[in-house]
Formats: structure tokens, C-alpha cells, sequence
């Protein structure tokens, strides 16, 4: 097996070999469902058999019926599986209607996974919009202060004491300040998150220049402008990738717990508190991979950048 | 020798003045060098041969005394682009390939495009590396970097090359052929050369001067002409001549530290 296939076979492998484990020992130990979903359980739940009594006879229209579900989008699981005379309609479309008693019974196959999207790229958004106001903000505040090296000795402290407090705390103010239903709120969050990261490594960066290499500038009589662009920037790109990585991880973060302490019934975190609350553990289970899959792909994302952007540096060296 | 390349006028430098970390690293130094010479500054470590080397680049102004260069101040031929430095490291941009750190001076002294491809093709072949003009510098020995240092630094054809221990980390066999290479260049681009060195062999076998220097205070203590005939050869290192010159520059650094401070 060569060394490329191996590096892609490998994590295949590492990643069954959990997959079963875990559904394995969920089943030999007996742990409950709610303590523990197995795997197979929060796969399945992605498409869920929603039911609505209605009680009265009347007949729901269809728009009606999809609006009900819309809005319920998670009701009740079917109680005792599903009959065949419910399957067989579903076949058909996603909406059935049949008589239970005395009772109509609207039953539709709802698929979770809509709700579990629509909520990630809400929040999705969020982390991403406060990656990019904290980012282009730290990495202006870094270029001004490279530049003026007065500010910089006035700042770095006050950021690196920054950057080591938990500002999600600050969550709750800052859904005051802007509106709980109002995703800037969490932008906001993310924003003052990532931005010390941000700052503080493209400081490093750009101070970081070689003495040589400044000499040698200087033997060119280059300006400071003209040693920003070609050595001080370039030499900062890889502190400035390293910082955008935690950062990728720290928006994600930061979008999520700021909806933990509030925020419409769309977004990621209010659906995995509520799915939670509701002792619906296989959905939120659903929810939380759904965010661990964003967080992976921001930084895959990121090393992708870097990538393309500095095809030069020493760790793209085969 | 009509006007002197580098004029050099009882410089003084001393580092952290007043301070209990005090170093007096260049007293009353007095030198002249003359077009086309090629001036080697040898002498034991800390006896500020790059400090003097950086006074006349002016990347270190003196404390004391005056620094001139084709008759302006070092400062002003500063901005005028008279200087090519090359360092020991070879001080390459990474993110460059070959051909663009070769030109990058020329971007900045905003030649343009066409003369700048140019001269970065003729400075490629003078040190031959025509065929790395789109290597990356990690994907060359340590000495061809330097011979790309090399063709940086004569790119913008400045009037005098000020190199410091260029050859200093690469191997004696390389450091032997890259010696031959610069005395080739030296020849054909018509530059002054100043060059600091911890070998005595490399400052008799390229110069056509040796500057003998002392430490704490860092001065000079002897000036030795080097008579061995131009242009040097491999057989030029088992010339008679060499080793008197060799033995004598020995001599002269043995007897620099004799003296008294």
C-alpha cells in the first residue's frame, strides 16, 4: 500500500473501528438511550415518522397539514412502530391520513435532517460572519501596530491578557446589547473571540522578520511600505494561518454557547438545548456531529487556504 | 587611484554608551579603498570587522568620525543603491522562488519589467544557476543559496560589494570553488569588494589587501598588500608566495593580540 493511500485508508478504518466499538458497547453494557444514543439510533432519527392527532373531523388541507408539521417539526415519534397500513401511503408521499377509532390521524414522514441544516448553516453564518468581522479587525489592529511600534508595546499586554480570559462569559451582555433574536449578537461574540488570536500571532509575525533580512532592505533603502509588503507580510502568513486555525475552532464555539444562552428557535444551539430539554438525546446527538462536521470543515477550509496561499512553506515539503 | 571607493576617517563606535554594558567595538579606524580592490577584514571574533563592515553600509552609524563612500556620506550612498550585501546566511525570501529573490532589489529600485528579466537571466548564468530560476530556496545546497545571495546582490550593479563571512557555514570544498567563482565575478563586474573573513587562506588567496584587526577596542594593526599575480588560479594556492603572505597575515593576527589595549 503506498504511503498517499495509507494516509487516507487509515483514519477510514480508525473511524469504523469507533463507529462499531460504540454502538457495541452501547448495546452489550445496556446503557440507556438518553445517557447514550447508539450511532445507528442517531443515523435512523435523521428520518423520523412524525404523527398529529386531529380530533375534530374536519379534513386538513394539505398546505394546512404542512404548515402543522412545519411548525411541529418534532412531535411525537409514532407510538408502537409503524403499521403497515401507515407505510404503505408513505410510500407515496410524505403526508398520509387515516382513521384511528373515532379518530383522523395525519401521520408524515418528517425528515430531521431538514431542521438539523437549516439550524447549522444559520449558525453556520454567524460563526463565519464573526470570523471574518474579528479577523479582518485583528489583523488591522496587528498592521497598525507593527507599524507604530508605541502602540504595540501599549497593547500586546492588554491582548494577550485578553486573549487568555473566557470571553464567551461575556454571551449573555452581548445578547442584551444587540437582541437575542438578532444574529449579530453571536457575530459579535465570535468576533471579539477570534480577534485577539488573530492579532496577537500576526503581531508576532510581522515583528518576527529576520534582522538579516531587515538589513538587507535597509541596504536597498527600501521603504517601510515597500518592507511591509515584501518581507514583513509574507513573513507573517504562517503565524497568521496558525492563528486563524484556533480561531476557526473558537468561532464555531463561540456561535453555539452564545445560542445556549439564548437566541431564535432556528439556530444550532437553541435546537440541541431544546432537543435535549425534550429528552430527544438521538437529535441533539444528530445536532452536536452536525457542529463537530462544520468545526472540521472550517479548518480543512483553512488548511486549504494556507495552502494555496503559501505553497512555499516548509510543512508542504514532500 | 584617483578618488577612494570607501573613506573611512578616525571612526569610533561604541555600543551602549554610558551603560554598564558598554563595548568599545571600533577605535580611530582610518582606511581608504581605492576602485577595484578587493579588501579582506580578518581578525579574531569581536574585533568588530562586521561593525566596521556595517558602518561603511551604513546600517550602523559611527559614534564618532566619518564614513564615505565615492565621496558622499555612507547615508546618502546609502540611498543612492551603492551597496550589494551579502551575509553569511544567504538570507533568502522563502516565499521567492530563484529568479524573484534574485530580482528583488530591482522591483524595488522599480526597473523596469523587461531590463528587470533581463539582468535577473544575466546574473542567473554569471553565477550559473540558469537552470534554478524556478527553484525555491530550500530546494538548493547551502551554496548555491549563496551564490544566489551572490547574484542579489550585484542584480542593480551597485559600486561596491560589502559581504560578511559569505562563505563562512558552507563546507572547504565548496567555499574553495565559490572563492574561484567570486574572484570571476569580481573580474567581470569590475566591483570594489570588502569582505569580512575568519579564514586566512580565503583573505590571501581573493585579496588584493588584508586588513589586519584587533579586538576590545576593535583597530586595525596591520595593512598587507597582497602582490600574488592576478588572476588567481587553483595553482595560485601552491604558489611560494601564498604561504610567505599566509605566514605573514598569521603572524600579524598572532602579534595584534599581543599588543597592548
Amino acid at each position: 500500500m503506498s504511503e498517499r493511500s495509507q494516509r487516507i485508508v487509515a483514519p477510514i478504518v480508525i473511524f469504523v473501528v469507533i463507529f462499531l466499538a460504540w454502538e457495541g458497547l452501547v448495546t452489550g453494557l445496556h446503557i440507556e438511550q438518553f445517557l447514550l444514543p447508539k450511532p445507528t439510533a442517531i443515523l435512523s432519527n435523521l428520518v423520523r415518522v412524525i404523527r398529529i392527532d386531529t380530533t375534530d373531523s374536519s379534513v386538513l388541507a394539505d398546505n394546512e397539514a404542512a404548515a402543522l408539521l412545519r411548525v411541529n417539526r418534532l412531535l411525537v415519534d409514532l407510538p408502537g412502530g409503524i403499521s403497515p397500513e401507515v407505510l404503505a401511503p408513505l410510500e407515496e408521499a410524505s403526508i398520509a391520513e387515516f382513521r384511528q377509532g373515532s379518530h383522523r390521524v395525519l401521520v408524515a414522514k418528517g425528515v430531521n435532517l431538514t431542521p438539523i441544516l437549516q439550524a447549522s448553516w444559520y449558525t453556520l453564518k454567524e460563526a463565519l460572519g464573526g470570523l471574518a468581522l474579528g479577523g479582518i479587525a485583528g489583523v488591522l489592529v496587528a498592521l497598525a501596530t507593527a507599524r507604530w511600534t508605541a502602540t504595540r508595546e501599549a497593547l500586546l499586554p492588554f491582548a494577550i491578557a485578553a486573549n487568555s480570559m473566557p470571553i464567551i462569559a461575556f454571551a449573555p451582555i452581548f445578547n442584551n446589547w444587540f437582541g437575542i433574536d438578532n444574529p449579530f449578537s453571536k457575530m459579535a461574540i465570535v468576533a471579539v473571540m477570534v480577534f485577539f488570536p488573530l492579532m496577537i500571532n500576526t503581531v508576532r509575525g510581522l515583528v518576527s522578520v529576520p534582522p538579516r533580512s531587515l538589513e538587507l532592505m535597509r541596504s536597498y533603502a527600501a521603504s517601510e511600505f515597500a518592507i511591509l509588503v515584501k518581507a514583513r507580510i509574507p513573513n507573517a502568513l504562517p503565524y497568521l494561518f496558525s492563528g486563524l486555525k484556533v480561531a476557526g475552532a473558537l468561532a464555531m464555539i463561540g456561535a453555539i454557547v452564545g445560542e445556549y444562552f439564548g437566541g431564535p428557535r432556528i439556530a444550532l444551539g437553541v435546537f440541541i438545548t431544546q432537543e435535549a430539554a425534550l429528552f430527544r438525546f438521538a437529535s441533539a446527538w444528530a445536532a452536536i456531529f452536525s457542529a463537530c462536521l462544520m468545526g472540521i470543515s472550517i479548518y480543512l477550509l483553512i488548511l486549504l487556504a494556507e495552502r494555496l496561499a503559501m505553497p512555499w512553506h516548509s510543512s508542504f515539503r514532500e | 587611484m584617483t578618488e577612494p571607493v570607501v573613506l573611512l576617517d578616525s571612526v569610533d563606535k561604541t555600543f551602549g554608551d554610558g551603560t554598564a554594558v558598554q563595548v568599545h567595538a571600533l577605535k580611530n579606524i582610518n582606511l581608504s579603498i581605492g576602485r577595484n580592490e578587493f579588501v579582506s577584514l580578518i581578525g579574531p571574533s569581536g574585533c568588530g570587522k562586521s561593525t566596521l563592515l556595517r558602518v561603511i553600509g551604513d546600517l550602523i552609524a559611527p559614534t564618532a568620525g566619518r564614513a564615505q563612500v565615492n565621496g558622499k556620506n555612507a547615508a546618502q550612498a546609502r540611498l543612492d543603491r551603492e551597496y550589494g550585501m551579502v551575509f553569511q546566511a544567504a538570507t533568502l525570501y522563502d516565499w521567492r522562488t530563484v529568479a524573484k529573490n534574485v530580482q528583488l532589489p530591482l522591483e524595488l529600485m522599480k526597473y523596469p519589467k523587461e531590463k528587470k528579466e533581463q539582468r535577473t537571466r544575466e546574473m542567473l548564468a554569471l553565477v550559473e544557476l540558469s537552470d534554478f530560476a524556478r527553484h525555491y530556496p530550500w530546494q538548493l545546497s547551502g551554496g548555491m543559496q549563496q551564490r544566489v545571495a551572490i547574484a542579489r546582490a550585484l542584480a542593480f550593479e551597485p559600486s561596491i560589494l560589502l559581504m560578511d563571512e559569505p562563505f563562512g557555514a558552507l563546507d572547504e570544498m565548496t567555499r574553495e570553488r565559490l572563492n574561484l567563482e567570486l574572484l570571476d565575478i569580481w573580474r567581470k563586474t569590475n566591483t570594489t569588494v570588502v569582505f569580512v573573513t575568519h579564514s586566512i587562506t580565503e583573505a590571501v588567496f581573493l585579496s588584493t589587501r588584508v586588513i589586519v584587526m584587533s579586538a576590545r577596542p576593535g583597530r586595525i594593526t596591520q595593512d598587507i598588500p597582497i602582490d600574488l599575480p592576478q588572476p588567481r588560479t587553483v595553482e595560485t594556492r601552491e604558489n611560494v608566495r601564498f604561504f610567505e603572505l599566509e605566514t605573514q597575515v598569521r603572524e600579524a593576527l598572532r602579534e595584534s593580540e599581543r599588543q597592548p589595549k
